[in-house]
């Protein structure tokens, strides 16, 4: 077996693994990246970026069919046809040119990249099984763990054949003409109404009262709206039995305990994902874990001095950018300095139509935490662009301490908030106060007027 | 307007110069007539200094610390009338007052004068004054995240500072980078925001005292023993349990008309009745001439805690009072040290030492020797312990004496046979009351 030393060995190319390496390297730490799969992880090649692209193609599909219908603004088509194929090969590429780029920021670097899956010796040992080559031994100083996560399955609905992961309902080589989502959380409400778009007879399935079970329940009823508006069957307070003999229809069970048939050419079974702790040996380094995650402290440092854990392996919230962040903590910590990964909020943003945008506490947390508050919202009804972009529902609501107006939390949904993650992160992470952001002069016309507009009003000022 | 300049006094007999311990007053404070304007101190005795006319004050002449001559100008005021200094050195002095007076304004410390150095110690002012920022409370509830931009905190891990002690001036109490350089600047100081609420958490800064007033003459006196003298110690277990019965009985009897006894004025007695055997105890030793004097009278030195540090009031004539009598003297003469007002004689001239820690006073001292005397007496606690006694156990009370000796010229079986003697009386107490 060959073998090799190196000081940092970070396990798994994804965002948070990438991002190590590339800081470690940048630092004159000598890095050893490895990865079974390919380059950027979940997020570049089966979530972030191929979900947004098939979402856009979706978006711009169905806009030009509502114009095609004869739509409100204008503009006339003839009905359009959807490439399908075409459409992933676009996509495909857009995955391929930024995973392309992850491996150039890597070599320009100089991290060792190796492409192999990892099995853990113990702590500062690594073994991996490189494709038509012998197995290879590396050595460390320092072990980061950046594993990831993978879909959550259901017993009664194990993927495969028609029940798909997110992973496979990216890529159907065809618009289903039934696809039933089970689950309604932020991947199966993006998924669920992309497919919608694409063509698809969509019905969500959720045991839950309400879609975005996690979320502020006033995101959730500005969605709800919209799915029923673009035709999506709700079906709220019921569980997924299995699938039917046949395998062209999922049995669902109601709130009432009533059975009933959804017809379903494919089903997608979006209930969440677990962290990747297992199949690579990690059980042999005998961490403290929190439930399925690896515990790690504010420096992602994990119970086995010198081994470090960061991303979807250490739990909630499960997003890139905090891996991200994380990775780079890491790697600054190993070069020496003193970091640590404490942000006040981390962003959510959904990618449905309405987009929503949640960044720091709800009022329910707010409370919980005997925080006194105040709170406004300023709906998009009233906001110009909001309405040029033949937007107008949804709102932006602001959440501040009462005693000294210090910005806690935003939530928004509207068309095209994704983009106000930014400023409501600002805020809570500069240490805002509502008087600061009524008092910064915000470009007109933007969605951004909504959010200064919801400061006001949380301090009685309202202008609009 | 005149100036009115006063003048270090001559407070006792043969002392050239004072250290100037504490200012009463600041420049630009107004003086009432006999308003005490500093303290100073004489070997060990500290003196307050009272004005005798009413101003206001121009300018101080020294820091606390500062040794300064009999003579010296210790203060000048503005006073109603011509006072005392001529016009020409008016003009000059107005000028440095007026300074002073507005540096005070600024809340800063006033400066010591520039032709005042000659090497002698100050005490410390900070090296960068702490704006009014720090001084402020922390307003934030136990575990309450202290507010502060991302580069502020990233700056204050990377400084080491913990983010929780610092004080936000911002809006809403956020922490701004110029907090930071505030809280870096005063954190050698001992200041609210600069100690941490964690027993595990670091700690940083250091903080310099100045050895000055009483705590110098103490360090001097002791350095100046211990270098000097040879010492060697001797401890002894003594059976103070008749002793404290007698006592018991006497305070019972006696208390209401005579006041209480503690077992110091017993002890006193004892030391009293062992050096009639025991000369070469009651005495100094001139090193310098190389002559021993044995002394007649037994003025016992007690050594005093008192908040400024130890002082050594002394008994006078302890062979010629009765308990009662010592006992009362004891307080008094503890009482004045405390308060400080203690006189110079009360304060010296001792021929022996006593040192006792009461309660707390441990199993076993090494007493440093009050320099020139040539023995210290250290009493340790009383403790009840079970002891043989014709072959049975019986409880009994017992203390030890540490004691000390000048090997020079008292050697160890002296020692020895003094201390038995002492513990011979205390455990017979009937004989400290023969004649």
């Amino acid at each position: 077996m060959k073998s090799r030393s190196t000081t940092l060995l970070v396990v798994g190319g994804g965002p948070g693994g990438y991002v190590a390496a590339l800081r470690a390297a940048q630092l004159g730490i000598a890095t050893t990246l490895v990865e079974g799969d390919r380059l950027g992880g979940t997020c570049l090649n089966i979530g972030c970026i191929p979900s947004k692209a098939l979402i856009h193609v979706a978006e711009e599909f169905d806009s030009a069919r509502r114009s095609a219908a004869g739509g409100r603004i204008g503009i006339q088509l003839q009905p359009p046809r959807l490439d399908l194929g075409q459409t992933h090969r676009w996509k495909d590429s857009v995955v391929a040119r930024l995973t392309g780029g992850v491996g150039a920021l890597l070599k320009k670097a100089g991290v060792q990249v190796v492409r192999g899956w990892a099995r853990l010796e113990d702590g500062k040992t690594a073994t991996v099984e490189v494709p038509d080559e012998e197995p290879l031994r590396i050595r460390c100083e320092h072990l980061l763990l950046a594993t990831g996560s993978v879909p959550v399955a259901l017993p009664q609905l194990p993927f495969g054949g028609p029940v798909l992961s997110s992973t496979e309902a990216l890529a159907l080589p065809e618009v289903p003409r039934h696809l039933v989502v089970v689950g309604a959380g932020y991947i199966g409400l993006e998924l669920g109404m992309a497919w919608r778009k694409l063509g698809a007879e969509v019905a969500i399935v959720e045991v839950a009262d309400r879609v975005l079970p996690t979320y502020d329940e006033a995101l959730g009823q500005v969605l709800q709206a919209s799915l029923r508006r673009m035709g999506v069957t709700l079906h709220l307070g019921c569980k997924a039995e299995g699938l039917a003999q046949d395998g062209r229809a999922l049995r669902v069970r109601s709130a009432q305990a009533d059975e009933f048939v959804l017809p379903a050419d494919r089903v997608l079974a979006a209930v969440g994902r677990r962290p990747r702790a297992e199949g690579f040996g990690l059980e042999s380094l005998r961490l403290d874990m929190a439930g399925r995650a690896v515990r790690v402290d504010a420096q992602c440092r994990t119970s086995m001095r010198n081994v470090w854990a960061i991303g979807d392996l250490t739990g909630e919230p499960m997003l890139a950018h905090r891996a991200m962040a994380q990775g780079e903590v890491v790697a600054e910590a190993i070069a020496g300095h003193k970091r640590r990964f404490e942000p006040l909020a981390i962003p959510a943003v959904c990618f449905t139509d309405p987009e929503v945008v949640a960044v720091g506490r709800t009022a329910a947390q707010a409370a919980e935490a005997g925080i006194e508050t105040l709170s406004a919202t300023f709906p998009f009804a009233a906001n110009g662009r909001s309405l040029s972009m033949e937007g107008g529902e949804g709102f932006v609501r602001v959440l501040a301490r009462r005693d000294n107006h210090m910005v806690l939390g935003w939530q928004a949904v509207g068309r095209g908030v994704s983009e106000l993650a930014a400023a409501f992160s600002y805020a809570i992470e500069m240490g805002a106060r509502l008087e600061d952001v009524a008092g910064i002069v915000h470009a007109h016309p933007t969605l951004g007027e909504a959010v200064q507009e919801a400061a006001l009003r949380a301090l009685g000022r309202a202008l609009h | 307007m005149g100036q009115y300049t006063i003048k270090m006094p001559d407070i006792g007999e043969g002392i050239a110069e004072v250290e100037l311990v504490e200012w009463r007053v600041r420049p630009g404070d107004a003086v009432a007539e006999d308003q005490v304007l500093a303290d100073v101190m004489t070997d060990k005795a500290t003196v307050e200094i009272p004005s005798p006319v009413a101003g206001t004050v121009l300018e101080l002449g020294g820091q606390p610390g500062e040794l300064m001559a009999v003579g010296a100008e210790l203060i000048r005021l503005e006073v109603q009338g011509e006072g005392n200094v001529k016009a020409q050195a008016v003009a000059a002095a107005s000028a440095a007052g007026a300074r002073e007076a507005m540096v005070s304004r600024e809340g800063a410390p006033a400066l010591p004068p520039a032709d005042k150095g000659s090497g002698a110690p100050r005490s410390v002012q900070p090296a960068n004054p702490v704006p009014a920022a720090t001084a402020q409370p922390i307003q934030r509830a136990p575990g309450e995240r202290p507010i502060a931009s991302p580069a502020v905190r990233s700056r204050a891990w990377e400084l080491g500072i913990e983010l929780r002690f610092v004080h936000g001036s911002g809006p809403a109490g956020r922490i701004t980078h110029e907090d930071l350089d505030v809280y870096l600047a005063s954190r050698g100081q001992s200041s609210v925001a600069s100690r941490p609420e964690s027993a595990w958490a670091q700690r940083h800064g250091e903080e310099a005292i100045p050895v000055i007033g009483l705590r110098r003459r103490i360090a001097q006196k002791m350095q100046e023993a211990k270098r000097r003298i040879p010492h060697f110690s001797y401890v002894e277990e003594v059976d103070v349990t008749e002793l404290e019965a007698l006592r018991a009985a006497l305070n019972k009897r006696y208390a209401a008309g005579r006041g209480k006894l503690t077992l110091l004025p017993l002890l006193a007695r004892a030391v009293v009745l062992a050096v009639a055997d025991f000369p070469q105890m009651n005495a100094r030793f001139d090193d310098d001439a190389g002559v021993v004097t044995r002394h007649a009278p037994v003025h016992l030195g007690m050594a005093t805690q008192t908040d400024a540090g130890l002082l050594v009031p002394v008994i006078r004539h302890a062979e010629a009072l009765d308990p009662w009598a010592c006992a009362r003297e004891i307080a008094r003469l503890a009482q004045a040290a405390r308060d400080g007002k203690a006189s110079r004689d009360e304060l010296g001239g001792s021929t022996l030492t006593i040192s006792s820690l009461g309660p707390l006073g441990g199993i076993v001292t090494t007493p440093v020797i009050n320099h020139p005397e040539v023995a210290i007496i250290g009493v340790n606690r009383i403790v009840e312990r079970p002891v043989l006694r014709g072959g049975a156990v019986v409880a009994r009370q017992l203390m030890n004496l540490s004691s000390s000796f000048d090997h020079r010229v008292v050697d160890g079986m002296e020692a020895a046979q003094f201390i038995q003697a002492i513990r011979a009386l205390l455990e017979t107490p009937a004989l400290l009351f023969v004649e």
